[in-house]
């Protein structure tokens, strides 16, 4: 099971996978990518109006309707919807962006490291190596997985006794394993950056 | 608190001093507590983006963790949506409020 350590040698941040755990993460994290790309609030294109274009007066973006979009983007007012939909207008796509940055910097270190596409033999070993702004961009983008996984399962705020005690006939069961496993990931590499 | 800007010296007539003198840090980032980030992440997050002290970072983290919220950060209104900005970067629930 792949876990972050600091090398003593020149700093780097590694992590040994085996090709079909990295392939999970890259799976996960895709799927994050296209959550929010796809969930892109439409905008005038240029050759509709250019002008409304480069000052995009339209509507104030609304807060997304899936729950894990909202939970990835969230209101940053709580009891003022004017404000909160200002807010969005003018932050959300550069979240968005950023979200995606991070992501795909996963998915570039996972190709970097070897992972193939398909995965040719589950077991190989895929040596993932991250320099300081690498390891930050797993960070997030771990983080957001874990926040997709978590707001699709329905986890509340101390439930933990629930959660760690469902049968494994359950069909939650792998999603949770797979959630707690993440969990481990990132604690290990919060570790190896500290 | 921080100095307060010389009033100029065409203000409003009707404008007393009180209404111009406004408090120099009128606004606080408020992040809640959630299920899902990780007490050792929230500390490295208030360290590593506002530059907190280790001690200080995990205090506000336990904040969160043990009152559902803490105010971490206080200034101007555009300072507040700039570090609510970053708090969404790194997936923690953040929001801005008036200071009490």
């Amino acid at each position: 099971m792949g876990a972050f350590v600091k090398q003593r040698r020149g700093g780097q941040i590694v992590a040994t996978f085996a090709a079909y755990e990295a392939d999970l993460i890259r799976s996960l994290t895709s799927q994050v990518v296209e959550l929010l790309e796809d969930g892109q609030p439409t905008r005038t294109t240029a050759s509709e109006d250019p002008l409304a274009a480069l000052f995009d007066f339209a509507e104030p973006v609304r807060e997304p309707e899936d729950p894990v979009l909202l939970r990835l983007l969230p209101n940053a007012y709580l009891d003022d919807e004017e404000a909160a939909a200002e807010f969005r207008r003018f932050t959300e796509s550069t979240l968005r962006d950023a979200k995606v940055s991070s992501a795909r910097s996963l998915l570039d270190s996972l190709q970097a490291a070897g992972l193939t596409d398909p995965v040719q033999d589950p077991n190989a070993v895929i040596d993932v190596q991250l320099d300081q702004p690498g390891a930050l961009a797993w960070l997030k983008a771990l983080n957001d997985i874990r926040l997709a996984l978590a707001t699709r399962l329905g986890i509340e705020e101390g439930e933990e006794a629930f959660w760690e005690n469902l049968p494994e006939d359950d069909p939650r069961f792998v999603t949770y394993q797979l959630y707690g496993w993440l969990a481990y990931l990132q604690e290990t590499l919060v570790a190896s950056l500290g | 608190m921080a100095h307060v800007a010389t009033a100029p010296v065409e203000v409003e007539p009707d404008l007393v001093a009180e209404e111009v003198v406004l408090p120099a840090v009128p606004w606080v980032t408020v992040v809640w507590n959630d299920p899902v980030n990780l007490m050792s992440y929230v500390t490295y997050v208030f360290q590593s983006y506002f530059g907190y002290s280790k001690k200080k970072a995990n205090k506000l983290m336990l904040e969160v963790h043990n009152d559902g919220k803490s105010a971490v950060s206080t200034g101007s209104r555009e300072e507040m949506e700039r570090d609510v900005q970053a708090m969404h970067g790194y997936g923690l629930w953040a929001t801005i409020e008036k200071a009490d």
